[in-house]
């Protein structure tokens, strides 16, 4: 019996997952205005950048035009006829991004601390309106002058006197101590 | 619920007969203090690992795929490559004309070496000849060390 309903909560969750992807495809294609699509074609093999793999499966640039192919064949032969120009150019036709450009800090943080606070102080907001028109009014027990004729009860009453609330009463001179 | 039941059975059997049948039985944890518990397999050392990398980079027909295959695995571990592995792998990278992943070696095994900053002028200086020799430039010499 247990089998059955985790089938078919199973069955019910790829039913949602295939949704979700056939809605994003949908969503994806209605954007329409640059050929290449968002999607990466997984079967291909791919370039990353990536700081724990240094070699992606493809260089960055398939798609090489004359000079890039001159260079290409100067490479096939020894390097120390190349300009630092063309080291460089070398290697940005095969990587996107140096180390220190996939390194380099973004300011992400910003957008989350200010997110924050702007959430935060909506919620003060809304805390604040509460407090205002929602709140019932406060029971008559809080008043000053009936909180004061509690404490002089609880002190006849010596609550706590050993350690507690009446402890910290001085009786004879009738003052905290 | 019926092996539960049987299991019991049997432990109030055991007790019941006495330390007589107690004594045939010897649990593994009486065992000697010197046998321990560890893999009985041979531990490499770290020259027998060095020499196996240097050997896989200096394949003379080494393929792109080798050469990335092994890059990868090499960044993966948790270490710095010693300067005879990096000479290795520079060299299969100037077999297959590709200046771009030497470089891009130098600069995985900088960022490899984390905060320790005196690892990567070590190795560079240890490479020195090499880099000469095939004409590597590294990504201090053309800049591409800061953003």
């Amino acid at each position: 019996m247990l089998h059955l309903t985790t089938g078919r909560v199973g069955c019910l969750l790829s039913k949602q997952a295939v949704v979700a992807l056939t809605s994003s495809g949908a969503r994806m294609s209605s954007h329409g205005h640059h050929e290449v699509s968002d999607s990466v074609d997984m079967s291909q093999p791919m370039y990353w950048d990536r700081l724990d793999t240094p070699l992606p499966d493809r260089p960055w640039k398939d798609v090489l035009d004359s000079t890039d192919k001159s260079l290409k064949q100067k490479e096939k032969g020894p390097w120390t006829a190349l300009s630092k120009e063309e080291k460089i150019a070398l290697y940005r036709l095969k990587f996107n991004h140096t180390y220190p450009e996939m390194k380099r800090p973004s300011h992400e943080w910003k957008t989350v601390i200010g997110g924050m606070f702007i959430f935060f102080g909506i919620t003060g907001l809304v805390v604040f309106w509460q407090g205002h028109y929602v709140y019932p009014p406060q029971p008559h027990t809080f008043g000053e002058e009936w909180q004061a004729k509690q404490i002089q009860r609880m002190l006849d009453m010596r609550i706590n006197p050993i350690e507690g609330f009446s402890a910290q009463w001085d009786y004879k001179n009738k003052q905290w101590k | 619920f019926s092996p539960v039941g049987k299991m019991f059975r049997a432990v109030v059997r055991l007790s019941t007969s006495g330390v007589r049948s107690l004594a045939r039985i010897r649990p593994c944890y009486s065992a000697p203090l010197a046998s321990r518990c560890y893999s009985h397999a041979k531990v490499e050392t770290d020259e027998e690992f060095d020499a196996r990398w240097v050997t896989y980079f200096s394949k003379p027909d080494i393929d792109a795929w080798e050469l990335k295959k092994g890059m990868n695995t090499l960044i993966g571990y948790d270490l710095v490559p010693e300067a005879k592995i990096l000479d290795s792998a520079l060299r299969a990278c100037r077999r297959l004309n590709d200046l771009a992943s030497a470089i891009r070696i130098l600069e995985a095994v900088k960022d490899k070496s984390g905060p320790h900053k005196d690892i990567y002028p070590y190795l560079i200086q240890e490479l020195q000849p090499t880099l000469i020799e095939l004409g590597i430039s590294t990504p201090e010499d053309l800049g591409m060390d800061k953003l």
